[in-house]
């Protein structure tokens, strides 16, 4: 497994969010995190990639337990990418600098190597014309698309979405949507919190839904999404479908 | 097709243009009267010969200016060696303060006690304490009394740009650090290459603001004895029994903050224009 969290535990004060929290991700696998607004998706993203500490379980990667405190959490961040909601671009940097900043000074790669890796990217997703311009000069679509590339240029071998589309316009979700299929298509490891669930369908191996602490069920999207075993899992559903996302 | 404005628009332009013709007339008249009536209330006033005698003497002032003009010197080097010092002591302050767990506790404490201590304390109180007392405990190689002014004024004023930049940094939002180390940036390179560009744009007026009111109190120096801009006024002052001196160090103090009011006004204007445009 390339990605394991068994008994995973996270309270903020009182309010337990996470609780006995088992999930596996394989290599090459893309699972799709679903549940209410508050059942603790973003925790959990936040969690393995060790933005916060949890109060008791274990989380590996590639085998290694990266929960371990004599773990230096700095070294396990450069081997997962987060992608925010709200892009969470550095607004007083080019785009070009906003991807190269962890090539040069994380991963200490020489400038012109970072750019021009940068600029491949860039020319891939269609924004190498962006490349001088600021984060606040680009559309939302553009600002997700370039966070997606900066955290894909530090090679990661994981990445996790965190509700990517939810801030952008109707319109503008589709090319992020595309940018995603891609790189499943290239095998990409990923992790998605989302309210998407045409998208889930799509692009998910496994969907997993996120109740009480835990996830309650998973399985392909078919099956979860199509015919859930969980009566809670149904009454999400509904009323997802009763919002017209489904 | 071509655009050519519709009549009602060129009547509105022709509008406009009368309209601006007659402020100026209006604001070039008014300027006017109000300089002549300040100009003729001063002038005319009953004590106007004696103040101008003893303010605005120019004997006195062409004899004193050269030793002034010497002692301005002074004030200018050590503006210039203070200003950076005071911003980086600054910086430092603030950033010792943001640090987060256990084991910084006396780090953080001490940075607090500082920033407290010394936001309280009159800069004239801390150049007599420096200038004054630390001589006074007789250690080996004490510095002489402009280097303990000039870290009186230092530390003062590292104080209030301490707490500026504090409030800077604590406007970048936390999401920012979090993508920072998310890349896996350390909380040193988040702090260096995302957090501290921001928080430092941010603030910048306000900063330059302590800049220039440090430019002219560099001028306390002269109650630690150095002479000075203003120690050299107060010997014009006792040799000639004529304030003239001090007027003089008065406009060249202004002189000197000139360039430096003038970007910070700038510097104000387009971060309000950039923060308005963000919205
Ligand atoms: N920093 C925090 N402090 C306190 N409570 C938090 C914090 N972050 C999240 N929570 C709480 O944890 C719960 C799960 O939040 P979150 O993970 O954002 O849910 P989701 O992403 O599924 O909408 C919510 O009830 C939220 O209020
Ligand atoms: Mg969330």
């Amino acid at each position: 497994m390339l990605l394991s969290c068994t008994g995973v535990r996270k309270t903020f004060g009182d309010h337990v969010v996470l609780d006995d929290l088992s999930l596996e991700v394989a290599e090459h696998e893309v699972v799709a995190l679903i549940g209410a607004s508050g059942s603790g998706k973003s925790t959990l993203l936040r969690c393995v990639n060790l933005l916060t500490g949890i109060e008791d379980g274990i989380i590996r990667l590639d085998g290694e337990e990266i929960t371990n405190p004599k773990i230096n959490p700095d070294l396990v961040r450069q081997r997962i990418g987060l992608v925010f909601q709200s892009y969470n671009l550095f607004p007083h940097m080019t785009v070009l600098d906003n991807i190269t900043l962890a090539p040069t000074r994380v991963h200490k790669r020489a400038a012109a190597e970072a750019r021009e890796q940068a600029m491949h990217w860039l020319e891939r997703v269609g924004l190498a014309d962006k490349a001088r311009a600021f984060p606040d000069g680009l559309s939302g679509g553009q600002q997700q698309r370039v966070a997606i590339v900066r955290a894909l240029v530090n090679n990661p071998r994981l990445l996790l979405l965190d509700e990517v589309t939810s801030a952008l316009d109707p319109e503008l979700v589709g090319e992020v949507l595309t940018m995603i299929r891609d790189l499943k298509g290239e095998g990409m490891t990923m992790v998605l919190a989302t309210h998407e669930m045409g998208f889930a369908k799509q692009v998910a191996d496994r969907v997993a839904f996120l109740d009480a602490g835990r996830v309650l069920e998973h399985g392909p999207p078919d099956q979860v999404l199509g015919d859930p075993t969980e009566a809670r899992t149904r009454q999400f559903l509904s009323r997802i479908i009763e919002a017209g996302r489904l | 097709m071509t655009y050519a404005p519709s009549e009602r628009q060129q009547e509105r332009i022709a509008f406009r243009r009368r309209q601006a013709v007659r402020s100026v007339l209006l604001a070039a008249l008014s300027t006017v009267v109000v300089g002549v009536l300040i100009v003729a209330g001063v002038t005319g006033s009953p004590g106007w010969p004696r103040v101008r005698q003893s303010f605005l003497n120019a004997d006195v002032a062409t004899k004193y200016l050269p030793d002034i003009l010497d002692g301005f010197w002074l004030n200018i080097q050590l503006f210039l060696v203070c200003a950076p010092l005071a911003l980086l002591l600054g910086l430092l302050m603030a950033v010792l303060r943001t640090l987060r767990g256990p084991v910084f506790f006396p780090v953080r404490a001490l940075a607090t006690g500082y920033t407290y201590t010394f936001r309280g304390l009159p800069l004239i109180i801390t150049i007599y304490l420096f200038a004054f007392g630390l001589p006074g405990l007789r250690l080996q190689g004490t510095p002489d009394v402009l280097v303990l002014g000039g870290a009186a004024i230092v530390i003062t004023y590292g104080s209030y740009l301490a707490e500026v930049f504090r409030a800077g940094i604590e406007s970048v939002h936390p999401s920012q650090v979090a993508a920072a180390r998310s890349l896996g940036l350390s909380y040193r390179q988040s702090m260096r290459h995302v957090v501290l560009p921001q928080a430092v744009r941010r603030v910048a007026p306000p900063l330059l603001n302590d800049v220039v009111s440090m430019q002219k109190d560099v001028g306390l120096i002269s109650l630690a004895g150095p002479i000075d801009a203003i120690r050299s006024a107060q010997i014009g002052q006792a040799g000639s029994a004529n304030f003239t001196p001090y007027v003089v160090a008065a406009v060249l103090f202004i002189l000197l903050a000139l360039p430096l009011i003038v970007i910070t006004d700038r510097v104000t204007l387009r971060a309000a224009r950039a923060q308005n445009a963000g919205t």
